[in-house]
């Protein structure tokens, strides 16, 4: 693919937690939680990579690791070329002036004791304590209005707004920086559909008009089809399959693909009644003890004793498409 | 007769900031055999109207109207004879499945006790019913794991588990409050195909409230649509998804990312949903439609049949002073 230099390369990240405490005797070896197994991507500016999984999979904790909130275990993340494993906190800070972060929650993830103006100059007083307060205070109104909250709400506190409005003040509190890349975990799911819309296409116009590259992180697959150009499904930890939004809807390769895409119910009641669903059987299996071979082969509709055996490595089977499995 | 029949029910709660009248004047009714879908936003008064019907309202609230099934009006029953109706004849699947379910017991004693309340059964039978109850909702060796706690189970399968418990009894009604919001879309598929195959084999009318109109679509028959504790259109799927003659609706519609469409703006309904103690004087969606005009914000529209829903051949109630054609149009222009 002709693609500018990536913003963002990540190659073979992994986060792996230490189960403490699970094991009987002191001297009985530790049990890790892969969260994350071996992630590979490229991000380019402006571009919207969405990122989709069921829950458990693995997607949240991928994006705080992408910004060091969690650390990463093993691999590499490339921030314009800088390898970003292993760097200092000051290193980290510099980054955070161009990767933000919005988040899941938006009540929860806002200080209730803060005001609005308070929560959204925050970044600037963090990131540049030497700007001066009448500045810091034009960019916080500036960025208010883009996101569409007005000037007379800057001394409210966050429990005076609504669930789609604390999602525009996280919006605003991303964006005040400026950044290049905005990592987005779960930014709707908390929300009505009709908020949901709003906030989508804020997001979209916000991108157009600031040049962003977005991480768009979602469990709705119908979402991730309107905000991305490109679309990683993630299973328990590992890619299944990174393709072009195209290619993933109109031609999905992996069986888990397929199997998610079935699921999405449409409101449409005659092809809603007539469709045949790809049930999924079963739950997730438990991350500290995936399967053997391919970690999806336990529920998949397709699986061959291959499928036990070897693990699949995500591999480019055109050039719009890349999956992780023996079949294909 | 109906098996459920739902006449101007209300319900009003006691808050500090006076009375705030959650659901107002819904009406509707519910043979054997069919699905319901109840579609609203957060704060709409969908889950009200469910809670008021199970006699589970806070202390605070209190319900009027008539809720009748099989000709007893649920509202005034006497708490004994509420209670042999509730749990047994009509069941009820709460939305958080880990906050509905005790955390102290296990679930052999959840399900057992519900057999021996209803059915007079003795522990053992009971024990050996709700071990194929589980089995009957594909939770894996349900013998096994019926002696476990709540949390030892996955969210999905702890839903599952909340079905097969409102199923002990086979009701004749089964009430679904969002039963598969909290969960994943494949585990949401499972739950739904469930779902249809036991209404195919009990014939159970099912009421479903959800926020999501792909659920209502692939199974339900009749839908309500509801804003502001109001009914804002009612009537059969059908005609609901392809004749849509509210600006609601047309607005929920249009407001969901679709598969099948290309790349374009999502129609997002501007503001945000009403606060329920200011509702505005005409109708609770005004502040908020792209068609409403002076008459809208002042009178609050009847709930009335329609007149012109072209093309549809059921009747449809729809409560709006804009004409069904002229929504419809609207729908059209924004690709709804």
């Amino acid at each position: 693919m002709s693609l500018p230099a990536p913003l963002l390369s990540v190659r073979d990240l992994k986060v792996h937690f230490e189960m403490k405490g699970e094991s009987i005797w002191p001297w009985t070896p530790a049990r890790w939680l892969k969260a994350v197994d071996g992630v590979s991507f490229d991000i380019a500016p402006g571009e919207t990579l969405g990122i989709v999984g069921e829950s458990g999979c693995g997607k949240s904790t991928l994006a705080r690791a992408m910004l060091n909130l969690i650390p990463a275990t093993a691999g590499s993340i490339k921030w314009q070329g800088q390898e970003l494993y292993g760097a200092s906190p000051p290193v980290w800070q510099t980054v955070h002036k161009s990767v933000q972060m919005i988040f899941q929650d938006p009540l929860a993830s806002l200080d209730p004791r803060m005001t609005i103006g308070q929560i959204i100059a925050e970044p600037l007083r963090t990131h540049y304590p030497a700007m001066p307060a009448s500045e810091v205070m034009h960019k916080v109104r500036a960025m208010m209005e883009q996101v569409g909250l007005t000037e007379q709400q800057i001394n409210r506190y966050p429990h005076e707004f609504s669930g789609g409005q604390c999602q525009r003040i996280g919006i605003a509190r991303a964006l005040v920086m400026e950044p290049k890349l905005v990592i987005c975990d779960e930014p709707v799911s908390a929300l009505d559909v009709s908020i949901q819309a709003q906030i989508i296409n804020l997001l979209m116009e916000l991108q157009s008009r600031m040049g962003l590259a977005l991480v768009f992180i979602a469990h709705d697959l119908a979402v991730v089809k309107h905000i991305s150009q490109r679309v990683m499904v993630m299973y328990l930890g590992r890619t299944m399959e990174l393709a072009d939004k195209q290619a993933i809807y109109r031609n999905p390769s992996h069986p888990y693909t397929q199997a998610l895409l079935s699921a999405i119910p449409t409101p449409d009641p005659r092809r809603e009644r007539h469709k045949t669903l790809q049930l999924l059987q079963g739950d997730l299996p438990s991350p500290i003890n995936p399967p053997s071979g391919c970690i999806f082969r336990t529920r998949c509709p397709k699986a061959v004793p291959q499928c036990a055996g070897q693990r699949p490595e995500l591999r480019a089977l055109n050039p719009d498409t890349q999956a992780a499995c023996h079949l294909l | 007769m109906a098996l459920i029949e739902v006449n101007k029910l209300s319900v009003r709660f006691q808050t500090p900031d006076g009375l705030l009248t959650a659901v107002n004047d819904i009406s509707f009714s519910l043979e054997r055999g069919q699905t319901l879908g109840i579609v609203g936003e957060s704060g709409s008064g969908k889950s009200q109207t469910v809670l008021a019907m199970m006699g589970l309202l806070a202390i605070n609230g209190s319900a009027s109207g008539q809720a009748r099934f099989d000709g007893q009006d649920l509202l005034t029953l006497p708490a004994p004879e509420l209670n042999r109706i509730r749990g047994n004849r009509v069941a009820m699947i709460f939305q958080d499945p880990m906050t509905s379910l005790n955390p102290y017991l296990t679930v052999e004693r959840q399900m057992t006790e519900v057999l021996e309340f209803h059915k007079g059964m003795t522990r053992a039978a009971a024990r050996a019913r709700s071990v194929q109850a589980l089995d009957a909702v594909k939770i894996p060796e349900a013998a096994r794991r019926v002696g476990m706690y709540p949390h030892e189970f996955s969210g999905g399968m702890r839903q599952r588990v909340m079905i097969a418990m409102a199923l002990l009894c086979e009701p004749e009604v089964l009430i679904a409050d969002e039963p598969t919001t909290a969960l994943d879309v494949t585990v949401q598929a499972q739950i739904i195909a469930l779902l249809r195959e036991l209404q195919r084999d009990f014939g159970t009318a099912i009421v479903m409230i959800t926020h999501d109109l792909g659920v209502v679509a692939g199974l339900c028959d009749e839908v309500m649509v509801l804003y502001g504790g109001r009914v804002m259109e009612q009537g059969s799927a059908e005609s609901v998804f392809y004749h849509p003659s509210h600006p609601y609706t047309v607005g929920l519609l249009g407001a969901i990312p679709r598969l099948q469409q290309g790349q374009q703006a999502l129609v997002a309904i501007p503001g945000a949903p009403p606060n329920m103690a200011q509702l505005p004087p005409g109708c609770p969606f005004s502040e908020r439609c792209a068609l409403a005009d002076a008459r809208c914000v002042q009178t609050r529209p009847a709930l009335a049949r329609s007149q012109t829903a072209e093309g549809a051949q059921a009747t449809v109630l729809r409560a709006c002073h804009i004409s069904a054609s002229d929504v419809l149009r609207h729908a059209k222009e924004v690709g709804v």
